[in-house]
């Protein structure tokens, strides 16, 4: 891992979850900062977070008894958007760092190409439209992505149980299921890189919308270009740059910029007047 | 530099929207949430 990147990664990591406190106490921050939401995938409920979570919030919003239209978490994710697009994913979620961590244990093989793995990808987007929006739509107050499916909210609550009686003994079946569930996805991490990014995380698929226009883009040179398709296979999201260099896939994560022999790929807010895509 | 129309007017309608959200009390519902538990969250259901 590019080690400026993981030190930007490790910090956000750390600040949308410096209240240490908690993780001694098991009791959750109570402060103002929770009013905004973070842009990564942090549960609110983890000790540590001084945040709240975009995906939780926009839920909370859509499976309210009384409907009201989320304006502000909406406009807070077309922000994140607008200026980070996917970078998000690669610079500032925790969940990502754990990922990559994981990724990163010698002696399993790795392999982020294989068959269905492109067919798989449009997960996100089901989780997304249905768990995130259509169901909590339907069933008021079950926020259905962060009750079966979040691993990020599986985390906050073994941190939470290890410290608290009275979660403890509350543990049952739907706790069972998403444990179960986030190892598998942590499992998954040792031999494939970010699993939840690519497959099932849907604020990847919406950060992923934003990259054609986002403000923190890739620029290809297609004149210094030499085709010889070394960024294409340095990127373990599997997206060729010299083809698609603002896929929706990309987190931004700067790998396949360090492999072109010929600088043809730039990341950043700076934007060239000649573009080709 | 060219300028980045589709991400200006993002930019303008996220502003916009949170501003809308603020005036309607919205990140007081997000706190309100994020303050306690959620219980559904962590798994307890």
């Amino acid at each position: 891992m590019d080690k400026k990147r993981f030190g930007i990664l490790a910090a956000a990591s750390l600040i949308q979850n410096a209240y240490f406190k908690g993780f001694f106490t098991g009791k959750i921050y109570q402060g103002a900062a929770k009013n905004i939401c973070v842009p990564g995938l942090n549960c609110y409920s983890c000790p540590g977070a001084v945040g709240s979570c975009p995906i939780g919030s926009l839920q909370s919003f859509l499976s309210g008894l009384k409907f009201r239209f989320p304006y502000y978490v909406v406009g807070l994710l077309l922000f994140f958007g607008a200026v980070l697009g996917r970078a998000v994913c690669g610079l500032l979620c925790p969940f990502g760092l754990l990922q990559e961590l994981l990724y990163l244990i010698p002696g399993v093989p790795k392999k982020n190409r294989f068959p269905g793995d492109k067919a798989l990808r449009y997960l996100k987007y089901v989780v997304l439209v249905l768990l995130v929006v259509v169901l909590p739509l339907c069933f008021a107050l079950t926020p259905f992505f962060c009750k079966y499916l979040c691993p990020s909210g599986t985390v906050a609550g073994l941190l939470l149980a290890l410290r608290d009686k009275l979660v403890r003994a509350q543990l049952g079946g739907i706790f069972l299921w998403k444990v179960s569930l986030l190892a598998i996805i942590l499992g998954a991490c040792l031999f494939l890189w970010r699993p939840f990014c690519k497959y099932l995380c849907p604020l990847g698929a919406i950060y992923g919308l934003f990259n054609k226009f986002a403000l923190y883009r890739m620029d290809l040179d297609k004149e210094s270009c030499i085709h010889c398709g070394k960024c294409a296979r340095a990127c373990r999201m599997c997206v060729d740059p010299s083809q698609s260099p603002n896929s929706p896939e990309c987190v931004r994560c700067g790998d396949c910029v360090k492999a072109c022999p010929a600088k043809a790929l730039k990341l950043g807010f700076r934007r060239k007047k000649t573009e080709p895509k | 530099m060219k300028k980045n129309l589709p991400a200006l007017l993002t930019l303008a309608a996220a502003v916009l929207l949170i501003v809308v959200g603020i005036f309607q009390g919205q990140p007081t519902q997000v706190l309100a949430k994020a303050v306690r538990i959620c219980m559904e969250c962590v798994g307890i259901g």
